[in-house]
């Protein structure tokens, strides 16, 4: 009944409204004044609101700037990262310059040239020279920031170092399973086929290379300032390991493996000291829509000191002794 | 054709209003629909933004959209969220602003602009209309299924959009999205190989490609690109609903989900995301290119002065559409492709900021020492230009793949995509539909309301987009039902909650816009003919609607579009229609 009578009012006053709007538009064409054309007092009005609009936008960015640049992600915690953070803080810095010149020049030119009567526009259609100086300004940053930005991708995707600690970093719907090789180096072979409650990684018992290789969920650990060579799996959909705190990311895809590698610098008891925040833990979440739980599927990373890991590793089973 | 101008045919409703094959009328049936589909993506929007500003909490409003199942107790159910951003997604890109926008002013302006008496094919155009209507109303049914709608993000990455297993919105839901698909690409391509044989063939007498209104070169070039690419779209799909329907593998290999082991084997996701991006890309130009003509002509006409650069423009236009085709591969950096290949495609997506800068400076150089009238369809005109920079400049990070690691993902891209494509083609489209309104309903929209709808939709626009850097540098990830699982993230729940204040304020204002929209095509002041003091040739049709638009002989072209404030001139305009004087130079100096 009540949402009755509410939508009654409603129409009621939709008419209401209609009827009021015809009738000051009436009076206008009445008065001889042609109800849509913007009169000298709305252009000033609307320009001056643009330009203040202008200060209100500049103010609100520069408010997010302060209040939330330094809750940001932390100090990239691996080599390339501090790399690439550099390469972003220029371009940041360059695009954000030139936010604030472009928007202040439009909405100034918005605000300086609001129709006056008795003025008339300046007809001016092109100029050759205005032109080619910003077509050719733009390319010459572009060139600095495509070579900079090759050079440290280029970098980043150079084959990794010869002792780099192999991982396997395997995903499913909605949880991460890490595979270290064990002492033979080697990852044991796999098949889609042989996965079942036991063998979720469809790891191949038969071949050397599984039966010292070590399988670990929740959490994973790996030694810092050493490479870290990832190797990537699915098993049901793409999902996409996404490490913030290393600035690094690849897509996990059914069918294939893919790579990426990085060399951390930061322990993680280093870095709850910097943060001075002992609950801190590097994390592995998933990036990539994967299904309901997406928005939950994770796994801690813990950065050791190159003997704590040692140590942390000889402790974990192997697949084989796991399975017995 | 100059038969129909003459004889005066009775019509019933029928041909009038639903089967009708006169551009003007199709341009309509486009824009409404559009806009009806953006209410539905626009409610869909803030459904999930309560879910992120509050996440867990109970709305009454929530379960009375949605029911009991995907809402149980007001709270919103995490497929149902995923659900919401895939369809928001699908509508907002594909139904608004690709079929809304250039349906709606490609029908609109192309004969009226270029002097014709219609498309070339009447009964093409309203094939593509009713496709597309068709296609509608798939997509808006798959809500209603039991399963839900589609859910595996607008882009429908396989396996996840292949395997109901994966996800309950790969039921029947994912099919009915297939379906849907297939049918708008029909409608797209009917539509744009009309737009591009209309446009090469029917310009009336003296209307050279280089006297054209920027409006028509940007519609021509989006209905190429859109030739060009959608069929790319439909042979994905299709091939997906073979996966999904018929056993193959196309997209689909070594994957082990529900407790089984899929035979399906030899087959790759990163297929599916090639053929997808190669239509992905150029159709965000698809999308941009129609705003940057619209924005050009509403600009130029309420600035009093040429467009700055008319013949740089165009080219302009031409560099963006060819590079838009070599640049998909940056939505597929992580994808573990050859990381020469992701040099290559960072290259080549760099280089689309050269064009894009020059319209920027274009655009702002039109306004300098212009007589600038602000109509609403000029403010909306500024602040297209003002989201373009604005988001075009974070493509500049998103583009570098040394970058796009971090950042993939996450809301840097929505606030990027949202603000430099979203924004900026929805801002056209409402300067468009401001400025053309008179041509459409021969009536004119009420201005307060469209002031207001004007400036709490520019301050929404802002309050929400800009924010999301901030989340996205912090490594929030974009499609997350919650950011309540990650300590690091609770630092930006109060974030969240004023962009989805802002977001519901945004919302508002658009009852605004619908509001003065239908007040205005029944009650509005009467037109006019050319009510902005134009320049181009639809100011010169009558205010009531005509078969064949213009009543006599068509009009014949003397000079090129933008003789604004032309020196030595009494009036601040020249119609394309009046002949050239003695020794007087037409166009931009040439």
């Amino acid at each position: 009944m009540s949402t009755l009578l509410l939508i009654i009012v409603a129409v009621l006053g939709v008419i209401v409204l209609v009827q009021l709007l015809k009738v000051t538009e009436l009076a206008k064409v009445l008065k001889n004044e042609k109800p849509w054309e913007t009169t000298d007092s709305e252009n000033r009005f609307h320009a001056g609101l643009l330009f203040l609009f202008m200060f209100v936008f500049f103010g609100f960015s520069i408010w997010l700037m302060v209040s939330y640049g330094d809750k940001l992600l932390p100090v990239a915690a691996s080599e390339h990262g501090v790399a690439t953070d550099a390469l972003l803080d220029i371009n940041h810095f360059v695009i954000t310059v030139v936010f604030f010149i472009v928007n202040f020049i439009l909405f100034f030119f918005a605000f300086r040239y609001y129709k006056k009567d008795g003025r008339k526009a300046t007809f001016f259609t092109h100029s050759n020279r205005l032109e080619l100086l910003w077509t050719t300004v733009p390319a010459l940053f572009l060139a600095v920031i495509i070579i900079y930005g090759l050079n440290t991708w280029n970098t980043i995707t150079a084959e990794p170092a010869e002792d780099a600690v192999l991982i396997e970093l395997y995903s499913k719907q909605f949880d991460w399973t890490a595979r270290y090789p064990g002492n033979d180096g080697k990852l044991g072979d796999y098949h889609y086929t042989l996965i079942d409650g036991t063998n979720p990684l469809g790891i191949n018992k038969s071949d050397e290379g599984s039966q010292d290789d070590i399988i670990v969920k929740g959490e994973f650990h790996i030694p810092v300032n050493k490479d870290i060579s990832f190797v990537f799996r699915s098993q049901d959909v793409i999902h996409s390991a996404y490490m913030p705190h290393f600035r690094a990311q690849m897509n996990t895809v059914p069918g294939m493996t893919t790579q990426f590698h990085f060399k951390p610098t930061i322990t993680t008891a280093q870095m709850r000291t910097n943060l001075n925040n002992q609950e801190f833990d590097y994390i592995l979440l998933c990036n990539k829509i994967c299904g309901s739980a997406h928005y939950n599927m994770q796994m801690n990373i813990i950065v050791d000191t190159e003997e704590d890991y040692n140590k942390w590793l000889k402790e974990q089973k192997t697949f084989l002794s796991a399975q017995l | 054709m100059a038969t129909h101008a003459h004889t005066h045919h009775e019509e019933g409703f029928v041909s009038k209003y639903l089967f009708s094959q006169d551009h003007k009328m199709i341009a309509k049936q486009f824009l409404i629909t559009g806009m009806m589909m953006a209410i539905v993506g626009m409610v869909m929007s803030t459904l999930f933004r309560l879910q992120l500003a509050w996440p867990g909490e109970g709305f009454t409003f929530m379960n009375m959209m949605l029911g009991d199942k995907w809402a149980p107790e007001g709270v919103l159910d995490p497929n149902m969220y995923l659900a919401l951003v895939t369809i928001h997604g699908t509508i907002m890109v594909f139904f608004l602003l690709t079929a809304g926008l250039s349906g709606t002013f490609a029908n609109l302006l192309i004969p009226l602009q270029i002097g014709a008496r219609d498309m070339a094919s009447g009964m093409l155009n309203m094939l593509s209309y009713w496709l597309f209507f068709l296609s509608c109303v798939i997509m808006i049914s798959s809500l209603f299924v039991e399963s839900g709608p589609a859910a595996a993000g607008w882009t429908i990455y396989p396996p996840l959009s292949a395997l109901p297993q994966a996800i309950p919105g790969s039921g029947l839901g994912m099919t009915l999205w297939l379906v849907s698909m297939t049918l708008f690409v029909a409608s797209s391509l009917i539509g744009g190989l009309n737009y591009i044989v209309t446009i090469i063939n029917l310009r009336t007498k003296g209307m050279s490609m280089t006297r054209l209104p920027l409006t028509i070169w940007a519609l021509f070039i989006t209905a190429v690109l859109g030739v060009l690419s959608f069929p790319v779209l439909f042979a994905a799909v299709l091939l997906l609903i073979f996966d999904r329907g018929f056993g193959t593998a196309f997209y689909l290999s070594n994957i082990y989900i529900g407790g089984e082991a899929l035979p399906q084997i030899g087959g790759s996701p990163v297929l599916y995301q090639h053929l997808f991006w190669f239509l992905g890309h150029p159709e965000v130009y698809i999308v941009l290119l129609p705003a940057l003509g619209i924005t050009s002509e509403v600009i130029a006409t309420n600035s009093r002065k040429p467009i700055f650069g008319y013949r740089a423009m165009i080219g302009s236009i031409l560099a963006i559409a060819f590079l838009s085709f070599i640049v998909w591969g940056h939505h597929m950096f992580l994808t573990g492709m050859n990381p020469f290949l992701g040099a290559v495609f960072t290259f080549t997506t760099l280089l689309i900021a050269i064009p894009s800068a020059v319209k920027a400076f274009n655009y702002l150089t039109t306004l300098w020492k212009g007589n600038l009238n602000f109509t609403p369809a000029m403010l909306f005109a500024v602040a297209m230009v003002s989201t373009f920079v604005t988001g075009g400049l974070t493509g500049i990070i998103l583009a570098d793949s040394a970058l796009d690691i971090n950042i993939h993902d996450t809301y840097y891209v929505v606030a990027h995509f949202h603000i430099v494509m979203g924004l900026s083609a929805v801002m056209a489209m409402f300067a468009g539909v401001y400025h053309w309104f008179p041509k459409l309903f021969g009536r004119m929209m009420n201005k307060g309301m469209a002031y207001t709808h004007f400036w709490i939709t520019f301050i929404a626009a802002y309050g929400v987009f800009f924010p999301m850097h901030f989340l996205g540098l912090g490594g929030v990830p974009r499609r997350y039902y919650a950011n309540t699982e990650f300590p690091i993230f609770d630092q930006f729940a109060d974030l969240n909650v004023l962009i989805t204040i802002f977001a519901i304020l945004g919302a508002l204002a658009q009852f605004i816009f619908v509001f003065n929209f239908f007040y205005s095509a029944f009650k509005g002041a009467k037109a006019v003919q050319n009510p902005w003091k134009s320049n181009t040739l639809e100011w010169t049709t009558p205010v009531e609607h005509v078969h064949g638009n213009w009543p006599g002989e068509l009009p014949t072209v003397h000079r090129w579009p933008y003789d604004y404030s032309k020196p030595g001139k009494d009036v601040d305009f020249i119609p394309q229609t009046v002949p050239l004087e003695e020794g007087e130079h037409d166009g931009g100096g040439h």
